[in-house]
């Protein structure tokens, strides 16, 4: 019986072998599997993430301004490639750098799993690396933007961060619409971690859409490099020329100086401030058209209303406002051409400060325009309420009241658009609907009157454009310093538009800070607007309108911009401290 | 009888055709996978040369060089305004 027994002991012992082994099996096979091919899964299976295309930004024309092209960044595992050494010298050659200082590199970094080793590679460069087929070391598709154009156009597009996100300009305004959205897709990966196979995609990337602007890429070259000329010239600090169409308020050129290149950008501040819209100014006598506009529009006076201006001062509060001669008996429109503080000072304090505040504002003074652009600034309008009478006729002559040189476009371009202002806009098809800031017929008397400033006898004679007729009005104001308005310092400035008969575009320059013996807005910004505005009249291939001239030109030939009449020095905003108007008579 | 064989074997050929078939349209979905990722490749290298066509585009079409072009070896200069004739509308 023993051996039986012991048979049957046996029989027991393998039966619940197997069972145990049944039992193991029923557990993996059923109760885990989910858990364990998971984690099977986990060890080969990889996402990737596919980087979609940055969308690309285009001028009004269809020329490309800002572009992204693929490129490749290469990252690594640190530990998969320590694995082999020798692998580090050939991958350090392509790359450029010494290999002991690679190694250490990735010593120090040797518990992470992803380390980018160098981003946005030279195309050619990373073939090379691609066919060395080191494990652990992988390419990744990106993008890097290029900007064609470079400093002619970095204030108005701004650039993107490494990571393709906008940092300035309208690449930040737009990021989102630019952008697209990165997509991913499933791969199998190998032990030494390179792609075997792809398995699905997840998400295909969606890539970012276009973007066309209304800036004209010939008008803002011409522009810039006018600009930029004018800067150096007369030893400026800044300057900005804005450039709108009349007609819907698209900005067509919008350039600044200092500037700086996108593709590299060094991140020096104070070039890359869009000065156009965030940086505000006094703009002296450019103002007055807006306070005249204002008497016109309370019937205080009309434009051929005689306004007496001697003795060329005038007192309010104890303070004296000046011009820069005695001008006598002027009327309204004499007021203009001749830039008399004394004659808008008359004529303003007419008004209540609401009646004029009213005005300013509805040109959109004191408000930010609107365009979304990062930074924007919203210029300084004091509530009415607080204007004393000094105060009231300061602003009258654009001091006490300040604006971004994009604002100062805006109003011009309401007065040359028979008073329907549009806001400024950068993007076609923005929906910037007419806004009625004033009566047409005021707009077109205030147009007819700043036809008289870039005359012989006006302080705009250089700001003329051969063969058509321009309206405008030159500016030059003191800067306001820490202590008060600064003796020697100016903003130079000329706003206008042409042509004429028919206004087109309007032109706004702004030189801050001239260094050199010129400073007056007609001296240093009306010959820089009649560049712009001649070069922009022959690319837009606008009919010419002053016919008049054109015939007198083909007898005598005489040059237009010859004749500078004295006056050109009159615009000078007096000031209301006497040592410093004074300055403005020598 | 015979009638149940005759059903069973033509089961059994459907069983195996329809195994074949499977074998069949696997292979050919992972042909078809291998030309979709060459298309796509070709794609993108596509996309990739245009856009760097338009920067190189952009880079030779920029205003300064054509005006050093225009000024400097084709001697190009702009009209004096006595020199045009404007015809009146």
């Amino acid at each position: 019986m023993i051996p039986s027994s012991r048979l049957y002991a046996m029989l027991l012992i393998f039966m619940l072998c197997s069972v145990a082994l049944i039992a193991r099996a029923v557990n993996l096979q059923v109760m885990e599997t989910d858990f364990l091919q998971g984690q099977g899964k986990a060890r080969y299976l990889r996402e990737v993430k596919l980087a979609p295309t940055r969308g690309v930004i285009t001028d009004r024309n269809g020329e490309p301004l800002a572009v992204s092209t693929p490129v490749d960044s290469v990252w690594v595992h640190p530990g998969q490639v320590l694995e082999y050494p020798e692998n580090i010298k050939p991958l350090a050659k392509l790359l450029k750098t010494n290999p002991e200082e690679m190694e250490l590199k990735l010593n120090q970094r040797a518990g992470k799993e992803f380390v980018w080793l160098r981003r946005r590679l030279n195309p050619d460069v990373a073939d090379e690396i691609r066919a060395l087929h080191i494990p652990g070391v992988n390419l990744q598709k990106e993008y890097r933007r290029f900007y064609p154009t470079g400093e002619v156009t970095a204030h108005v597009i701004g650039f993107t961060n490494i990571d393709d996100v906008g940092q300035e300009g309208l690449e930040l305004a737009y990021d989102s619409w630019l952008a697209g959205s990165p997509g991913s897709k499933r791969v199998l990966k190998d032990r030494k971690g390179q792609t075997v196979e792809e398995i699905e995609l997840v998400r295909e990337s969606v890539p970012g859409r276009d973007l066309r602007l209304t800036i004209d890429k010939r008008l803002q070259y011409l522009a810039y490099r006018e600009l930029k000329s004018t800067v150096l010239k007369h030893g400026a600090r800044s300057g900005t020329v804005v450039v709108l169409d009349v007609d819907n308020g698209e900005v067509l050129a919008m350039v600044n100086q200092p500037s700086y290149n996108p593709n590299d950008p060094t991140h020096d501040a104070d070039g890359m401030r869009n000065r156009a819209v965030t940086d505000v100014v006094e703009p002296g006598s450019v103002m007055k058209p807006i306070a005249i506009t204002s008497v016109l529009e309370h019937d205080i006076a009309v434009p051929t209303t005689p306004v007496e201006t001697s003795p060329g001062y005038i007192s309010i509060s104890r303070h004296t406002i000046r011009d820069h001669n005695n001008y006598g008996l002027l009327d309204v429109t004499g007021v203009l051409t001749k830039s008399s503080n004394v004659g808008v000072t008359k004529l303003a304090l007419q008004l209540t400060p609401e009646q004029m505040w009213d005005t300013y504002s509805r040109f959109g003074f004191g408000e930010a325009t609107g365009t979304g652009f990062p930074g924007e600034s919203a210029g300084v309008l004091r509530n009415h309420k607080r204007w004393r009478k000094l105060e009231q006729a300061t602003i009258a002559y654009g001091y006490g009241v300040s604006a971004t040189p994009l604002q100062l476009a805006q109003a011009y371009a309401a007065i040359a658009n028979g008073g329907k202002l549009h806001q400024p806009a950068f993007i076609e098809g923005s929906n910037n609907p007419p806004i009625s800031a004033i009566d047409p017929e005021i707009a077109h008397a205030v147009a007819a009157m700043l036809e008289t400033v870039p005359t012989a006898q006006g302080t705009g004679s250089r700001a003329r454009v051969a063969n058509y007729r321009i309206a405008g009005k030159t500016g030059t104001s003191h800067k306001s310093g820490a202590s008060g308005y600064a003796a020697a310092r100016y903003v130079s400035s000329f706003a206008g538009f042409g042509p004429a008969s028919n206004p087109r575009l309007v032109c706004i320059v702004v030189i801050n800070d001239p260094t050199g013996k010129e400073y007056y807005g007609g001296l240093v910004a009306a010959p820089l607007f009649s560049k712009v505005m001649t070069g922009a009249m022959r690319i837009l291939n606008i009919p010419p309108d002053d016919y008049q001239t054109m015939l007198v030109n083909a007898v005598d030939s005489g040059g237009v911009g010859d004749d500078i009449s004295g006056d050109i020095s009159a615009d000078m905003g007096g000031d209301v401290s006497d040592d410093v108007s004074d300055v403005a008579e020598d | 009888m015979n009638s149940q064989i005759l059903i069973l074997f033509l089961v059994l050929i459907a069983d195996v055709s329809s195994a074949l078939g499977v074998v069949y349209t696997r292979h050919q979905s992972r042909l078809l996978a291998v030309e979709l990722g060459a298309l796509e490749a070709l794609r993108d290298e596509g996309l990739a040369e245009w856009s760097r066509l338009q920067i190189e585009q952009g880079w030779l079409a920029d205003a300064s060089q054509i005006e050093k072009t225009a000024r400097g070896v084709l001697q190009m200069q702009q009209p004096d305004k006595v020199e045009i004739l404007v015809v009146r509308p």
